[in-house]
């Protein structure tokens, strides 16, 4: 489903991504995890088309990064991290909206929001506008917008970032739905590393702009002869504090 | 097509659903149809079918020159990057925005007319209309450059800069008061500008003088500032993308 080979990032002097090689199958759920601006989120705007990596290549639903950003685009969702509705206008308007640039018509743009509102536990929220809406409620409405257009690939950046342990069950359940029900491939990041546990098959740990350390939870923990994923978040990226770098 | 008709669209009903801003962003323009209008018609300057140009112009910087600042919300917030991550084209995101700007200044400009038909204004039908399409051409540039504007400069500066730079823009292309009147330095800064070709093609068609070379500069140079806008508008969406 992502295949990268040597993703670079420079931003001005600052080497932010420094060759990623990635590897995700069709139906996996896989973790990116990292210390605050070790390049998650600048890998993630690569493999989704929003940023142009310096150097590299790399295959993203099938479709060539490079050659054809459109059909990447097609194909995947993606769910940043800071949201994407504005606080001042219906929701059901923008999500129609969205729908509809991926080429739904009216009539099958509503009915899949419906849809897809009810299944998120979200009914009839189109006339709101998120000013009113819990952190929790706010997300899920962030993931109907990502899969509006059965996208095949989900990229979610810090999809609970901030909600409390209740909202957070509540968001993986959904996550774990839809890989079961629809066989959608998921690639998130999170800080919450025993929920990247308890839900992912693989993780990845960045750090500096390289993958330090990658493979099944169990599998990583046993390696580093570590209890948790937090004692092996910390043994291959250090206790230093990360102060002063972006997100 | 479908995607452009679709953001213009749901544009064009958020822009009805905020009536406040369609009156506030014409108001300037107004204000001076109102207030200084039957001063300058007694002045001996000229008549209102050489203020009213002018104005068409004005409203164009207030308007279509001020768009930019709903992106910023948008970028703020996020919409604008989910808007990047469809497949739509980075072209058509900003004609979405850009034609609801279009519609929304021939209205506020039909409106600034009407009003100055009833103040005294008297200028051929024809000439009027030629005049509300030259203004839309004229708009799609403004609309782009404040888009382009609104994506490059700090969030924080948009409104300040943008506000500022109308003024000597408005006043260097002669809209309240003719370049004729102008000392030499002032007529040679202003022919340095877009707006001072765009306010003598408009009092041309307003005067019913079809064939003068102010109109074929005034087209020429709408044409060129809008495609222009539009070029540098879509670059800038594009920027930074796969």
């Amino acid at each position: 489903m992502i295949h990268a080979r040597g993703l670079t990032k420079t931003f001005g002097p600052v080497e932010a991504v420094r060759g990623i090689d990635l590897d995700v199958s069709a139906g996996e759920i896989v973790g990116f995890l990292g210390p605050n601006g070790a390049g998650k989120t600048t890998t993630l705007r690569m493999l989704t088309t929003l940023l142009r990596p310096t150097s590299g290549t790399a295959t993203v639903a099938g479709a060539d990064l490079f050659a054809d950003p459109a059909a990447v685009r097609r194909r995947i969702g993606y769910v940043a991290q800071g949201g994407a509705f504005a606080p001042f206008s219906p929701v059901g308007q923008e999500l129609v909206l969205q729908a509809r640039l991926y080429g739904l018509s009216k009539e099958q743009a509503r009915e899949r929001v419906t849809t897809l509102l009810a299944e998120l536990d979200l009914p009839g929220v189109e006339e709101r506008t998120t000013v009113t809406m819990s952190g929790g409620q706010k997300r899920r409405l962030d993931i109907a917008m990502g899969l509006l257009h059965r996208p095949e690939l989900l990229f979610l950046d810090e999809p609970t970032t901030g909600l409390d342990p209740q909202s957070r069950a509540n968001l993986w359940d959904h996550v774990r739905r839809l890989r079961e029900r629809d066989g959608l491939t998921v690639f998130l990041t999170t800080h919450y590393l025993e929920e990247a546990d308890a839900l992912c098959d693989r993780v990845l740990i960045i750090d500096n702009g390289r993958i330090v350390a990658q493979g099944a939870p169990d599998e990583l923990k046993s390696e580093h002869g570590a209890r948790t994923l937090d004692d092996v978040f910390l043994a291959v990226t250090g206790r230093e504090l990360r102060e002063g770098a972006a997100a | 097509m479908t995607a452009l008709t679709v953001l213009t669209g749901h544009y064009l009903r958020a822009s009805f659903g905020n009536k406040f801003s369609l009156v506030f962003s014409a108001l300037q323009p107004f204000l001076y149809l109102v207030l200084f209008g039957p001063l300058f018609d007694r002045s001996g300057v000229g008549s209102w079918a050489v203020l009213v140009p002018g104005l068409l112009v004005q409203l164009g910087l207030t308007s279509a020159g001020m768009a930019g600042f709903g992106i910023v919300f948008d970028q703020r917030f996020g919409v604008l990057e989910r808007l990047r991550v469809t497949p739509v084209s980075r072209v058509t995101l900003l004609l979405g925005r850009v034609l609801r700007d279009c519609v929304v200044l021939l209205i506020q400009a039909v409106a600034i007319n009407v009003a100055a038909y009833a103040l005294g204004l008297r200028a051929p039908l024809a000439g009027v209309l030629a005049a509300l399409l030259l203004t839309t051409v004229l708009s799609v540039g403004m609309a782009s450059l404040s888009y382009t504007a609104a994506l490059t400069l700090r969030q924080e500066l948009f409104a300040p800069v943008m506000s500022t730079l109308v003024v000597p823009l408005m006043l260097l292309s002669g809209a309240l008061l003719p370049m004729s009147l102008a000392p030499a330095w002032l007529d040679v800064v202003s022919r340095l500008t877009p707006f001072r070709y765009a306010v003598e093609g408009l009092r041309a068609l307003f005067a019913g003088s079809y064939a003068s070379s102010a109109l074929v500069w005034g087209v020429v140079v709408s044409l060129a500032f809008a495609v222009l806008g539009v070029t540098l508008g879509t670059s800038r969406f594009q920027r930074e993308n796969a």
